[in-house]
């Protein structure tokens, strides 16, 4: 399939999801579907470096908070600022600072940005729990509008629609790099380093148009969390769940293509949903990181790879 | 600002205390990651066990922190080995240990510190023993011995390790590892036995350092994330594998630290770490007594 029609195939499936979930009109069917679909988004973006290029980034939270707080600041200074321009705005800020941590250590070995990464998340927390003007570590409060613009209805059929639109572009992005030259570069940097440079493949510009990019998507993805959760302190919003999710989840599903941080994240976070209502919620936790830690033992490919070796 | 002098010494002295302790926390990384390659990050979580390992001897028992965690060793030492020995199996041998090897690690830091919220809940921790609380008096400034007996622990940590590893057999094998592990095999040892015995090693070092820390703050389940930067930005300062330049690095950034919460305020104190470990990262990747 080309790229046009399966941009226009997601743009279905999201349409149906949409109408499927306003259909049953239940607001908790909007809250879950929330945040299933931020969990795509977040694990394509981290797939985008992790998956295609090899590079470990441990640092979600950092750029998914830069996104969230960036939606504060937004909402303290223009309360009346739209939401897609904060994403925006959002996603700007968190590339920025994934190229910057990039540049400093990408031309080290791998495990050192993976390493710069961690402490990048504890940096910005920092800065954060510092920072009064969007409350420091007492959190700030966003009040969210009762009613969704342009669409009717609750905010939150708003918010779920946003995010259904982020990871159509998350998805439409991973594809559309995977069959692409960039994608055969990442590839080539992610098999062997040393022999993709020796063959001119310019291995710092792409491995920082990655970090970009899956920066950039995470900060997307956290800019509508402050109206979601609608009170956002320093330690809810640098909670390592996300960390643990956004990378269990490609690595449940599969690295290799845009399809794995679907599987995982629609599989891990409806379990963990279903774990959560009907047994407890500090169990759901566990479950990605006891799951993660038995697919990278046992099936390194994750589910998607399993049924590509079957089907061979 | 009002930079007394008094106030500086302090910091200072202090901050030297503190680096000490932070040696304690980095020596089993500068071991697995300086010597065998295996980045641990996990490390902190092994610690927090060693410190909940103390608590409980702790108040349950009445047992000294320090005596608990030198209890404790052959234990570590024992989940060392089995830890690195399904790192062998699932990762090193299938040469996967970039992704999914850090990964690894990184889902047992999580697992851990979710398991020590679901058993001890996430209200701080912290235990008893006469030398918290009291200082040493000098003259010119104060000794706490809350910080004084993990500098103590850990310079002995730090030479008795040397010692082995420079003087027996073992320790010398685990150098070689770290040099040539092809040539190792060639002398018809076997290397992979070699790295179990030094990660061991590398797991037992955490529960001292575990001891030390509860020892010198109340411990809940989430600070471990705290220690990874600090350790990592003290291992890449020093040099890996080096323990000199390991101990000069763990100091400097002791004090550094000491003097940041002393002037700006203690939260500002974690980032320092963060700026110490992009700078050596972006100007002498190989730290300062570095191979």
């Amino acid at each position: 399939m080309r790229g046009g029609p399966f941009i226009l195939v997601l743009i279905a499936v999201a349409a149906v999801i949409f109408g499927l979930a306003r259909w049953l009109d239940n607001s908790y069917a909007f809250f879950v579907g929330y945040v299933v679909v931020q969990y795509i988004v977040l694990g394509t973006a981290w797939n985008i470096l992790g998956g295609y290029t090899g590079y470990v980034n441990f640092g979600i939270t950092a750029f998914f908070a830069i996104g969230a707080y960036s939606s504060v600041v937004l909402h303290k200074l223009v309360p009346a600022m739209p939401l897609p321009a904060m994403i925006v705005v959002g996603g700007l800020m968190a590339g920025i600072v994934g190229v910057g941590t990039g540049y400093l250590t990408l031309r080290l070995r791998g495990v050192y940005f993976s390493i710069a990464t961690l402490a990048l998340a504890v940096v910005v927390q920092t800065l954060i729990t510092n920072w009064d003007f969007v409350g420091g570590a007492r959190g700030a409060y966003v009040l969210r509008p009762r009613t969704a613009p342009l669409i009717g209805g609750g905010y939150i059929d708003y918010l779920f629609l946003i995010m259904l639109g982020l990871c159509v572009a998350a998805l439409a992005t991973a594809r559309a790099i995977e069959r692409s030259a960039l994608g055969f570069g990442f590839a080539a940097i992610r098999d062997d380093e040393a022999a993709a440079e020796a063959s001119g493949v310019p291995t710092l510009k792409l491995k920082l148009i990655a970090t970009g990019l899956s920066g950039g998507f995470m900060g997307m993805a956290g800019a509508p969390l402050p109206f979601y959760v609608t009170y956002l302190d320093p330690s809810s919003g640098f909670s390592l769940n996300y960390a643990v999710n956004a990378i269990a989840m490609p690595l449940i599903g599969g690295t290799s293509s845009w399809l794995g941080p679907v599987v995982g994240a629609v599989l891990v976070g409806g379990l963990q949903e279903y774990l959560r209502v009907t047994i407890s919620s500090a169990v759901n936790v566990l479950v990605a990181g006891v799951l993660m830690v038995v697919f990278v033992i046992i099936a390194p490919q994750g589910i998607v790879g399993l049924f590509k070796r079957k089907r061979r | 600002m009002d930079v007394s002098l008094d106030l500086l010494m302090n910091a200072v002295i202090s901050g030297l205390l503190l680096g000490g302790f932070y040696a304690a926390v980095s020596i089993g990384v500068a071991i697995s990651f300086g010597m065998l390659d295996i980045v641990n990050i996990a490390h902190p979580a092994f610690i927090l066990l060693g410190s909940y390992v103390a608590y409980i001897a702790n108040t349950v028992l009445g047992v000294d922190p320090i005596l608990a965690a030198v209890i404790a060793l052959p234990a570590f030492y024992l989940l060392g080995m089995a830890v690195y020995q399904v790192y062998y199996v699932a990762f090193e041998r299938r040469d996967d240990q970039s992704l999914r090897g850090l990964s690894f690690f990184f889902g047992l830091l999580f697992i851990a510190e979710v398991g020590l919220i679901l058993v001890f809940g996430v209200d701080y921790r912290s235990v008893n023993a006469p030398y918290i609380g009291p200082s040493l008096r000098l003259v010119l400034f104060d000794l706490p011995y809350r910080l004084l007996v993990p500098f103590l622990v850990a310079m002995a940590m730090a030479v008795g390790l040397q010692l082995f590893l420079s003087r027996t057999f073992l320790g010398r094998a685990i150098q070689a590892v770290a040099q040539d592990q092809l040539a190792l095999q060639l002398m018809a040892a076997n290397p992979v036995k070699i790295k179990r015995i030094a990660f061991g090693l590398s797991i037992a070092t955490a529960s001292l350092a575990g001891a030390c820390l509860i020892i010198i703050q109340p411990v809940e389940p989430s600070i471990g994330r705290e220690y990874i930067g600090r350790i990592f930005a003290i291992c890449v300062l020093g040099g890996l594998g080096s323990f000199p330049g390991m101990i000069i690095a763990a100091m400097t950034l002791g004090i550094v630290e000491s003097l940041t919460s002393t002037f700006f305020g203690p939260s500002w104190s974690p980032a320092v770490a963060f700026g110490v470990l992009l700078v050596t990262l972006a100007v002498r990747p190989s730290g300062i007594l570095g191979r």
